[in-house]
């Protein structure tokens, strides 16, 4: 695999991700503010919801990128648990706190969209209960990634941990289907959409621009990491000396 | 075999068995995993008397109708296949409304009926504005 080790060598990762880190946060904020505009003033309200349908246009991307967090972290695991290379490490890791927040978001505005609209703030349904679940999970996975580089592990048990959490990502997507939930059954799949396009369109934007924004904060994240490690190498050589 | 290539068998099965098993704990739960009862798994085996629990369904056309203390009011929730009478006194969500989904928590009564203290309304996945949806929800609006 000679490409995926061009991109695995960390001069070249640290070349690239430099500047490429700035133009993804501009791109990315200014995705999210037009999509954001233009759900909060260019969209009809919904027959039934009212305006409380607005807050789909930040709940469905945290939402998609609290569990695309959690893919990337299991893709992340694979890579280092089968080649070995550090950096497939360092980007577990620093994909996990961003998802964690984006976890947590989906269940505050998902929390905030159901009092008006189902009538409660919390119930113990399977969409609710399993998304929560891969919110815990992020917290164990950053409380065991971190337990694991302050001991000096090899990082290997937390990438087991990271395809073990996979789990969760067909339960929380097949929740709805399988089960009856209070949760509605899914509105956007691959291939149809059962929102409205006059509805639909700004969450395009605002998913582009939450992702942009995500990938930056992961690439200015693995940068600090790389950044820490070499003064801590750089502090071992020095008190060897 | 080169050890590269044992480890991704190795990963490659561990993912294969973490997918399994979130499959068969999507199946296996799917019994035990469900938010509420629905009237035809109540036609089918009567659900414990006296206890919390939750009825769900859609509410049946025409058939809301409002006591006379103004606080009380009756439907029935219906999967299609079955119906439940429902009473509820308090106040309903606004997306409370025929032809909508319905979660009621409350107790199954011995002559078969529900008395819920609390209702839900449940959202479909169908958004759409009030051009497009037409004249339907305003016809089916417990509001006169």
């Amino acid at each position: 695999m000679p490409t995926l080790h061009a991109f695995a060598n960390p001069t070249r990762f640290l070349s690239i991700a430099r500047p490429l880190t700035p133009v993804l946060l501009a791109l990315g904020a200014a995705l999210l503010l037009f999509g954001s505009w233009a759900g909060l003033t260019q969209t009809p309200p919904d027959y039934l919801q009212g305006e409380t349908v607005r807050i789909l246009y930040i709940h469905v991307p945290t939402a998609w990128l609290g569990m695309g967090g959690w893919t990337g972290i299991a893709v992340s695991s694979i890579v280092y648990l089968v080649w070995r290379h550090p950096l497939a490490a360092i980007a577990a890791r620093a994909v996990a706190l961003p998802g964690a927040v984006f976890a947590g978001l989906c269940l505050a505005t998902g929390s905030i969209w159901g009092r008006p609209t189902w009538g409660t703030w919390w119930q113990w349904d399977g969409r609710l209960t399993s998304m929560l679940l891969l919110f815990f999970v992020y917290l164990a996975y950053l409380a065991l990634s971190r337990a694991d580089a302050e001991r000096d592990g090899d990082g290997r048990i937390p990438a087991l941990f990271g395809i073990a959490g996979t789990a969760l990502l067909p339960i929380i997507r097949y929740s709805v289907i399988w089960w009856r939930t209070l949760h509605q059954g899914p509105s956007i799949t691959l291939t149809k959409s059962s929102v409205d396009n006059s509805i639909l369109w700004p969450l395009g934007f605002t998913l582009a621009g939450f992702s942009l924004l995500f990938v930056a904060i992961v690439l200015m994240r693995m940068r600090a990491d790389l950044a820490r490690i070499k003064v801590e190498a750089r502090m071992r050589r020095m008190a060897a000396a | 075999m080169k050890p590269k290539h044992q480890r991704l068998t190795l990963v490659g099965l561990a993912v294969a068995a973490v997918l399994g098993a979130s499959g068969l704990a999507l199946s296996a739960l799917q019994g035990e995993a469900a938010f509420f009862y629905a009237p035809s798994d109540v036609a089918k085996a009567a659900p414990p008397v006296d206890r919390a629990v939750r009825l769900g369904g859609m509410v049946a056309p025409g058939s809301i109708q409002r006591q006379p203390d103004g606080v009380t009011i009756a439907f029935t929730v219906t999967d299609g296949a079955a119906q439940v009478p429902v009473r509820f006194s308090g106040i309903a969500p606004d997306l409370f409304k025929e032809n909508s989904g319905v979660v009621a928590e409350g107790r199954f009564r011995p002559d078969g009926s529900f008395v819920a203290d609390n209702l839900l309304a449940k959202h479909d996945e169908r958004y759409m504005p009030p051009e497009v949806a037409g004249k339907m929800h305003k016809s089916e609006t417990l509001e006169p």
